[in-house]
């Protein structure tokens, strides 16, 4: 059974091909969910999705736009949307501080999915960079180092603790510059 | 009683009043079926006699047929969409109109009472002309039904003097904010069954209490969201006797004047069997809930997904004659295993997702596989979750082969055994070999033409299968198709079958409902074919690609194909964007 059907010898058309996106979806996604179909070999251990890691940034939201799946009625699935929509409740409201900048921003912590698209978005509100991160000695290659008060009071680096918990006990974020940035991210 | 004895009785000497009195007793529209068929007489009383009809496809047959044949009609069952409509892949303005068998109906001199309708397009003028047109009229089904507002329903309240059921399961409605609930005249107290539990706006609370008041047969309620606490614990004041509630929202603080009437009234409430409803669920709220618990034969959790953890399984714990369980995901598969150690009687489960997204489902194979040690009673299952194993499969189909309705789905469509890396083919192989009794199955997983080999040889009982992502060739389809003698419906999405296994046995679908292929290998070429050579077929192309025009090219893959048998040729209220061949 393992060796009838070798889809890598198949003459498929790209255009043809069965995919699990909708037409035009990305192209890296398109490749990788295709090899998932046509590797009838192990699926990478790692998480109980059972993908290799290149896929796991790109495979969840295309597989939520196809059309009849999952297969549940749509009543159901409207009526958890807005259940879910509800749940989450009002955004989470931030004050943003830069060093040197006249004047503060709010931001939604909500609408980010993860660290690197709040970066981004710090990154493009105040047009600055930030470096690389790294747990041991934090931002490298830039003046800027974010930071939040957290519930306790303390400054903290941002990045450290995973996503959810950061978002439940940032009460605000500062974009520390200069010297003072340095010295948060040297060890103690 | 009549003798049979040794010799021969000729039928035809029985007066046809003895015949009518012995159909009486034959309810099963099979087995009514099969009566009319053995000849002309019996053909003959029969159709005077009959009285329920079930039309499995509105467009297999016409009204003025139906009402030709069964005169003495009172209550008629109908289908419109096709299943996989449920999950967006056929277009609203598809078909299914129930209006034109409302005029006809009303046109004749039936005396309709009952009306039952699944994925049908109902207009609130339909609603309004039925309930103006059958003085008898007592009770209307809707599920999956879109196309009307509560001004439909007030119609319906204000018009049918008699009636006995309003139930409405699962419909799109629009709430107008009028009142309708205050359209039920004083005189209407013959209410049994009122389910208003999938609309979505406010409902007029004064108007429900008066309407429950006066309703003493009530024996089933459901309400929606924005019925509170303190209104259910009111209502149910007022109607001990009922046998099936749906709760609408229900939170409130445990300390509350309300939440203690309400748990002093429901230890009143001996007969509740059935229990549904929590759109808003407070946990702590679930003890009062516990007195009616140990009587409960059929539970429905799947709309409350603030229910989890320790209290669910509280509750569950309490539910030792549970024979239904519609329950979320979040039960996880520990608290599959609380189920399998308490509702020994279980017949049903239903584990819907609470999160939609493919790495997020709690449920394993683990659950299940502790589900059937303990219960092996299961006949009917409806499976989400995150991964399966062959393994698993195979104890399972061992343990409970009494399995009626199988329908795994695996959040991630092609996902294969975890531990072996190998397709699930062994796994459903097993199902269909051990579960000789088994009608209805949905597959998904990583799957090759062998499952379909091993559906071909075992499921002789098989009435409908739903198949996507699976296969690798026509193989798969045509070992389907020319093995499973009682399959009536087959559906499929995203499956590697074309014009060759469509194309091989035609005659098949006339023995058949429907079929449906999604997003396959068919040509239009192929439909083309079938169309032409099968006319008692409707072959329907559903187009709604961007560009309206059909492509002319028969070499053109087809998105959507649906096909039916029909008596009546093709419908002629089919939108633009389909095409029938």
């Amino acid at each position: 059974m393992e060796g009838s059907v070798a889809y890598e010898n198949d003459l498929h058309l790209k255009a043809t091909e069965l995919r699990l996106g909708l037409p035009g979806t990305d192209e890296r996604e398109e490749h990788a969910v295709s090899n998932v179909r046509n590797n009838k070999r192990p699926l990478q251990e790692g998480g109980a999705n059972g993908k290799s890691d290149s896929q796991n940034e790109t495979a969840p939201p295309a597989k939520a736009q196809i059309v009849g799946w999952p297969p549940i009625r749509s009543y159901r699935k409207n009526n958890f949307q807005s259940k879910k929509n509800e749940s989450e409740g009002p955004g989470i409201y931030v004050k943003v501080s830069m060093d040197g900048a006249p004047y503060l921003r709010k931001i939604d912590l909500k609408v980010y999915t993860g660290y690197r698209e709040l970066l981004q978005a710090l990154e493009n509100m105040f047009k600055f960079t930030i470096g690389e991160y790294s747990e041991r000695e934090g931002y490298k290659g830039s003046d800027y180092a974010p930071t939040y008060e957290d519930k306790d009071g303390d400054w903290m680096l941002v990045g450290d603790v995973p996503w959810e918990m950061f978002i439940t006990s940032c009460k605000r974020l500062r974009i520390m510059k200069g010297s003072e940035a340095r010295g948060l991210g040297c060890g103690v | 009683m009549l003798w049979v004895s040794r010799k021969t009785i000729k039928m035809n000497y029985f007066p046809d009043e003895v015949l009518e009195h012995m159909f009486f007793f034959i309810t099963s529209h099979k087995d009514r079926n099969s009566v009319s068929l053995v000849c002309k007489s019996w053909y003959k009383i029969e159709r005077y006699s009959r009285q329920r009809v079930f039309i499995g496809n509105c467009y297999s047959i016409s009204p003025e047929r139906l009402i030709a044949r069964f005169p003495g009609l009172k209550s008629l069952t109908l289908k419109g969409k096709p299943h996989f409509a449920d999950f967006n892949l056929v277009p609203h303005e598809w078909g299914g109109f129930v209006y034109p068998w409302i005029e006809a109906l009303a046109k004749s001199r039936i005396g309709l009472e009952e009306l039952r309708l699944k994925r049908m397009v109902v207009s609130d003028e339909s609603l309004e002309f039925l309930s103006k047109s059958f003085v008898n009229f007592k009770s209307l089904v809707l599920v999956s039904c879109e196309g009307f507002t509560t001004d439909g329903l007030a119609a319906i309240a204000a018009n049918c003097r008699f009636l006995r059921e309003l139930d409405l399961q699962e419909n799109e409605v629009d709430d107008q904010r009028g009142h309708w609930l205050s359209c039920f005249p004083e005189s209407c107290t013959s209410l049994v069954t009122l389910n208003f539990a999938c609309l979505k706006g406010e409902i007029n609370l004064g108007a429900l209490e008066r309407l429950v008041v006066r309703s003493p047969n009530l024996k089933s309620l459901r309400l929606n969201h924005a019925v509170p606490l303190d209104t259910l614990q009111k209502l149910l004041m007022q109607a001990p006797q009922l046998v099936d509630l749906g709760t609408g929202s229900y939170v409130d603080d445990p300390s509350s004047e309300a939440y203690s009437k309400l748990k002093s009234v429901f230890q009143r409430c001996k007969s509740i069997r059935s229990l549904s409803g929590f759109f808003e669920v407070a946990p702590h709220c679930m003890s009062a809930i516990y007195p009616i618990c140990r009587n409960l034969t059929f539970l429905n959790l799947s709309y409350a997904p603030g229910l989890h953890g320790n209290e669910l399984t509280k509750l569950i714990q309490h539910c030792r004659k549970l024979q239904r369980l519609w329950i979320l995901d979040c039960i996880g598969d520990k608290g599959l295993g609380v189920v399998a150690s308490t509702c020994k009687e279980l017949q049903e489960l239903r584990v819907f997702p609470s999160d939609l997204g493919p790495g997020n489902a709690a449920m394993t194979e683990e659950g299940l596989v502790l589900l059937s040690e303990g219960c092996p009673k299961l006949n009917s299952l409806l499976y989400f979750c995150q991964q399966m194993t062959n393994a698993a499969l195979i104890t399972v189909a061992k343990n409970c082969p009494n399995f009626i309705r199988f329908r795994l789905c695996i959040l991630d469509p092609v996902k294969c055994d975890p531990v072996t890396n190998q397709p699930l083919d062994e796994g459903f192989g097993a199902i269909v070999h051990f579960c000789k009794g088994l009608k209805r199955l949905s597959l998904t997983g990583l799957l090759t033409d062998q499952v379909f080999n091993y559906i071909g040889m075992y499921a002789e009982q098989l009435e409908m299968l739903s198949i996507a992502f699976a296969g690798d060739s026509d193989e798969g389809m045509l070992y389907v198709l020319n093995g499973c003698k009682k399959l009536r419906k087959l559906e499929i999405m995203k499956s590697r079958f074309g014009n060759a296994a469509l194309l091989e046995d035609m005659g098949k679908y006339e023995a058949m409902r429907s079929l449906w292929m999604s997003s396959c290998e068919v040509t239009l070429g192929g439909c083309k074919t079938l169309a032409e050579k099968m006319p008692r077929l409707s072959v329907e192309i559903i187009n709604e690609s961007e560009q309206m025009e059909f492509s002319h090219d028969d070499r053109q893959k087809v998105d959507k194909m649906y096909l039916y048998r029909t008596l009546v040729g093709h419908r002629k209220d089919s939108p633009a964007f389909v095409c029938i061949l």
